[in-house]
């Protein structure tokens, strides 16, 4: 893809300065007209007793979006990017230069990014991730799709030292490598899990929005007046039904709630996960998904640290997972590394066996529990917090009279029950290590499960506080790069004996042999 | 190598002079404090002295001793060992192959006392830096371009 209006030289020509592509500052430019809004309707307001209050406004709102156009276009002439042998340069800024250089090697991910008005332009953000951890990234703010996809492939390859034969068949002619498809997710999957995303955020946006809407109209929500009045209006015939009627209202109510949060785990789920596709391509997992703002990630296999499997309490009765991965590089946003939000455990064997990793250990290790003293612990330290809140309660209910001292006890059942969660959470705590992996296995309801590399792993560190010291157990933190892995309420020996076998596989093989 | 024999190296006795100087310039303005509190004499004599006093003593005297003598190293072969806490024990090893920089520090007052603390930096994010503090100027050098000799060329 062209981006200068110049024809396209031969191979050669890489080594020259590009610009993005001409479309990207109207993107820039129709973002920019958001920020316009703001001062228009400012603007309105402050001159609203003007006869040309609206012109006013609107002439503001040009202005302003004018110089974002003025602004955005000269950024876009001055930004450019050369893809050279060795690295990729960028060069910007309209009265300030600034240059920056990427070494191919430092590249750990190239990720493209479609957000709506970019999509509907035919355009991406092709963001290049270093590790450098944080905002400091490079990107590149809106090229052609082709040109981004063919980005990603130089880039790749220069960082394989392939070079050369690469960038002969430039373009169309390269064909993709046969990709093998890990897992998908067709509407079907999409709508299954998607009601298991019951969400109720749609609730807080909606109060958001009423609250809103009560500074500008005078409608005001929390008024118990309000209620009365639109009640006794035409909302009156909702009291008169009686007992039957007003039960039958509250179930209605229910059903709407229930309704309301489905369909925006839904709409969420669809928004997010459509044309989910997960495939092992030579460079290492690449996904895509999402509807709106498509998102396209590769993950190298070699970077993959960890397997975090996770379910929730009810799609568990349906044999439903979602297997997330730990990886070096952390990409952009939250839960980014899900390599399979909804399967089958069968459906992620593969993807574990994939990424080099198992789901279970070998013939020979098996599970250790964890120390019963530690859960006994914690269940006294919780009950003593709810004698602790009790005892507070029933005193000041006796001092000031206000009710029956006997409702503290409602504190004190709570407090045997979470004593008796913590006794009952003995039995689902697990850990084996495996020849090569190290697996945590913890929960009751929502069970999850932490494979780790033995030989990935950074740092093992045994604490104690003052209590465990006295009984005899330990928390294991083993440092994992881009995750956390830790394990409470280990006894000690079993703490002990797992660091020195961890530390002796950690000590077999250098650093810069796993990162490849 | 066995991590559960006491076979730590001690710390530099400097150290405890050094916490204790720093806990002492901590302590100090809560002692000037009480004493500004007593000269107004609002309470009978000693209310306020006498308790800020005592703590600052046991501060400034008990626990960096006890501090210094929970905590240790033991520089292996291929690993580090770094132990401590009094109330809150930590046992942390880091393995050298997982070392990605090193840092020897010294603040004003370490270098007075020829001491410095050694950082081991690694990729985990739990552990990200490991410090060991109280090291003898020479000996945390040393220790450098030990460990530095077992990391890869390739990661500098």
């Amino acid at each position: 893809m062209d981006t200068q209006g110049e024809p396209q030289l031969p191979e050669p020509q890489l080594a020259e300065p590009k610009r993005t592509h001409p479309l990207s500052f109207a993107v820039k430019a129709v973002n920019g007209l958001q920020n316009a809004i703001f001062p228009m309707v400012a603007g309105f307001f402050a001159l609203r007793d003007q006869s040309w209050a609206i012109f006013g406004a609107i002439g503001i709102g040009i202005a302003i979006a004018a110089i974002t156009a003025g602004l955005s276009y000269f950024s876009w002439r001055r930004f450019t990017y050369t893809v050279g042998a060795t690295d990729i340069r960028v060069e910007s800024g309209i009265l300030s230069r600034a240059a920056r250089s990427v070494p191919f090697e430092r590249i750990q991910d190239v990720s493209l990014e479609q957000a709506l008005i970019p999509r509907l332009l035919g355009l991406v953000q092709v963001r290049f991730e270093t590790g450098a951890g944080g905002k400091d990234e490079l990107a590149l703010n809106y090229l052609a799709e082709a040109e981004g996809e063919r980005l990603r492939e130089v880039v790749k390859a220069r960082k394989d030292g392939i070079s050369e034969e690469v960038a002969e068949g430039d373009g169309e002619a390269r064909v993709e490598e046969p990709a093998e498809t890990l897992f998908a997710m067709d509407e079907k999957r999409l709508f299954t899990f998607g009601v298991f995303e019951f969400s109720l955020a749609v609730f807080a946006v909606v109060a958001g929005l009423f609250q809103y809407v009560e500074t500008f109209a005078s409608i005001e929500l929390w008024n118990l007046d309000f209620w009365s009045d639109s009640l006794a209006g035409p909302g009156s015939w909702v009291s008169n039904l009686g007992l039957v009627g007003q039960i039958i209202g509250a179930i209605a109510g229910l059903i709407t709630f229930v309704i309301l949060g489905s369909v925006t785990g839904l709409v969420r789920t669809f928004l997010r996960d459509w044309g989910f596709r997960l495939e092992r391509t030579d460079k290492g997992f690449r996904r895509r998904r999402g509807l709106l703002t498509k998102t396209d990630v590769v993950m190298p296999i070699h970077r993959v640290q960890a397997l975090k499997i996770t379910t929730g309490f009810i799609r568990r009765r349906f044999g439903w997972h979602g297997l997330k991965v730990v990886s070096l590089a952390q990409d952009s946003g939250a839960a980014s590394h899900d390599v399979a939000p909804f399967a089958k455990v069968d459906e992620l064997r593969p993807i574990a066996d994939a990424s080099g990793f198992a789901l279970d250990p070998s013939e020979g290790s098996e599970w250790h529990r964890g120390s019963k003293k530690y859960r006994f612990d914690s269940a006294l330290i919780e009950l003593a917090v709810f004698v602790f809140i009790a005892a507070g309660v029933a005193t000041g209910l006796t001092i000031s009279g206000a009710a029956s001292p006997a409702f503290a006890s409602i504190a004190l059942v709570a407090g045997v029950l979470f004593a008796l969660r913590q006794m009952f959470l003995w039995r689902f705590d697990f850990n084996a290590l495996g020849a090569r992996y190290f697996f945590v296995k913890q929960g009751w309801l929502a069970p999850k499960l932490d494979v780790a590399s033995r030989i990935k792993l950074q740092s093992v560190e045994i604490a104690q506080g003052p209590i465990s010291k006295r009984r005899g157990y330990a928390t294991l933190k083993l440092g994992l790069a881009g995750g956390t892995l830790e394990v409470e309420g280990l006894p000690v020996e079993r703490a002990y004996e797992l660091r020195s076998a961890i530390l002796s596989s950690i000590a077999q093989t250098d650093f810069s042999e796993l990162a490849g | 190598m066995d991590e559960t024999d006491d076979t730590l190296t001690p710390l530099h006795p400097n150290h405890v002079k050094v916490t204790r100087i720093v806990a002492f310039l901590c302590a100090l303005p809560f002692v000037i404090g009480s004493i500004v509190l007593e000269a107004v004499q609002i309470l009978p004599f000693g209310i306020f002295v006498i308790p800020v006093f005592l703590v600052a003593v046991f501060l400034v005297l008990r626990v960096p001793l006890r501090r210094y003598h929970a905590r240790g190293y033991d520089m292996g072969e291929d690993r580090l060992r770094v132990v401590k806490g009094i109330l809150f024990n930590s046992d942390t090893v880091v393995p050298f192959g997982r070392v990605q920089h090193i840092d020897v520090n010294q603040g004003p007052l370490q270098r007075a006392y020829g001491i410095a603390t050694l950082t081991l930096h690694t990729a985990g994010s739990h552990n990200a830096s490991v410090h060991l503090p109280g090291l003898g100027n020479e000996d945390a050098l040393a220790m450098r371009e030990d460990i530095r000799s077992h990391i890869k060329r390739e990661l500098d």
